[in-house]
């Protein structure tokens, strides 16, 4: 199968294998005018099968989202056809609106203008804890 | 400018001097009567609470300042749909100091962030309470002479007492405290207390039975069941009764022993403990209005 490679733009690989079409939505890439290709199941080497996003345009990309969905991916800029720089994730710190806190007794049940804020707190069990409440995610 | 949240956003030896000056202040109280002339304190109290809200007010009134505020969120501009943040700004800019309560938890953290004076947390929900725990440890280093070296007994409802959570995570900062936590399965002290506790190797044991570790004790802190934590009355009424301590049983603990509790109480201890030299729960009753008189002065000065 042939996907063209792309000029400018970024390419997300080693996604977790069936993963993709999460990452395409929460990082709400539906809304792009751009190309975007969506391949699943690649082989390779060190995962057995990947996925890998392609995204024809330089966009700006959440990567506390990314870093929190999949902290394995990597995140490939690609400007004249060549990779300029390859990020690599990890679990971000903090995450700002990317999940929301499911404590009922929580002030950011009532108050509706207050970001959603996170701290990591186990990064072995990927524990997020709320800054508010202190309840864990 | 600070805040008081939580009791960890203090120093220990910030503690230390809030307590020491609190000890000065039972000791030569005419030096603070007009320490804070001319400032006022605003209590928002959105869920009511007669004892801390009135030791707030004394506490300002003791050291010649003024207090506004109010007592349920029915009398502010709650009831009319305002939000807490928009409250807060309003308010900071008729004080210079915010004492607040909250039904829900972390509503301190949300006015910290938009307010213009010092937030004290006077009890969030379930979440936390510090000057509560302020006064629990100045009545705790006043009647022992120390934080360290203790064995905290806490007993009741350690799943939603916000006490009992401030006064672990305060307590397991001096060494060789342990803590022996007693309640019903239902009520236990929640897990990410207890994972704290195993990953700083803080030695805890959590029973059903009171009488069994009472004589190890040096410190027996009891807890009042709460009607309004509950979503469920059928669960309030089954767990309400679960532990009362009379003179009998404490007849099973040492004479060093302190019996404390941050009240009100209900039935959980017997009104025949009260004569026992060992209940100490009115002296930190006392207690509280000169923390809070200590916690006001520190955080005014910050803003100086």
């Amino acid at each position: 199968m042939n996907i063209d490679s792309i000029r400018r733009g970024i390419v997300l690989d080693h996604i977790e294998a069936g993963r993709s079409m999460e990452i395409y939505q929460a990082l709400g890439l539906e809304s792009l005018p751009c190309s975007v290709a969506i391949i699943r199941n690649v082989k390779s080497q060190a995962m057995g099968k990947k996925d890998i996003l392609k995204i024809d345009d330089d966009i700006d990309i959440d990567l506390d989202v990314l870093g929190y969905l999949d902290p394995g991916i990597t995140v490939n800029i690609i400007e004249d056809g060549r990779i300029r720089e390859k990020k690599h994730l990890a679990l971000p710190e903090r995450l700002t609106n990317v999940i929301r806190c499911r404590n009922p007794r929580c002030i950011t049940t009532t108050e509706s203008s207050l970001d959603q804020v996170f701290r990591l707190v186990n990064p072995a069990g990927r524990v997020y804890r709320c800054v508010y409440c202190d309840a864990e995610r | 400018m600070r805040h008081l949240i939580d009791i960890t956003d203090l120093e220990l030896t910030e503690i230390d001097g809030l307590l020491d000056l609190a000890d000065d202040m039972i000791a030569h109280r005419e030096r603070y009567a007009d320490s804070q002339r001319g400032r006022i304190l605003g209590t928002l109290f959105f869920e009511p609470s007669t004892r801390t809200r009135l030791s707030f007010e004394s506490a300002m009134l003791t050291m010649g300042g003024n207090v506004l505020g109010f007592a349920s969120a029915d009398s502010s501009s709650t009831a009319k749909g305002e939000s807490l943040q928009d409250t807060i700004r309003t308010v900071s800019c008729y004080c210079d100091i915010i004492a607040m309560r909250h039904p829900k938890e972390g509503a301190p953290v949300a006015a910290s962030l938009c307010s213009d004076v010092p937030i004290i947390n006077a009890g969030d929900g379930g979440h936390n309470h510090p000057t509560q725990t302020l006064t629990d440890l100045m009545t705790i280093r006043r009647e022992m002479g120390r934080l360290d070296s203790l064995t905290i007994g806490l007993c009741g409802d350690l799943k939603f007492g916000r006490t009992v959570h401030s006064l672990i995570s305060a307590m397991s900062r001096y060494p060789n405290v342990r803590f022996v936590m007693i309640s019903p399965p239902e009520l236990r002290v929640p897990e990410y207390l207890t994972e704290m506790l195993r990953a700083k190797n803080i030695e805890f044991c959590e029973v059903e039975q009171m009488e069994s570790v009472l004589p190890e004790l040096d410190i027996l802190y009891m807890t009042r069941v709460q009607r309004e934590r509950f979503f469920n009355e059928a669960d309030y009424v089954r767990l309400k009764d679960t532990y009362v301590l009379t003179p009998e049983k404490l007849r099973l603990a040492d004479s060093r022993l302190r019996v404390m509790h941050p009240l009100p109480r209900v039935n959980e201890i017997s009104s025949k403990v009260d004569s026992d030299p060992r209940a100490v729960y009115f002296t930190q009753v006392r207690n509280g209005r000169y923390v809070r008189m200590a916690l006001i002065t520190r955080l005014l000065e910050v803003c100086e």
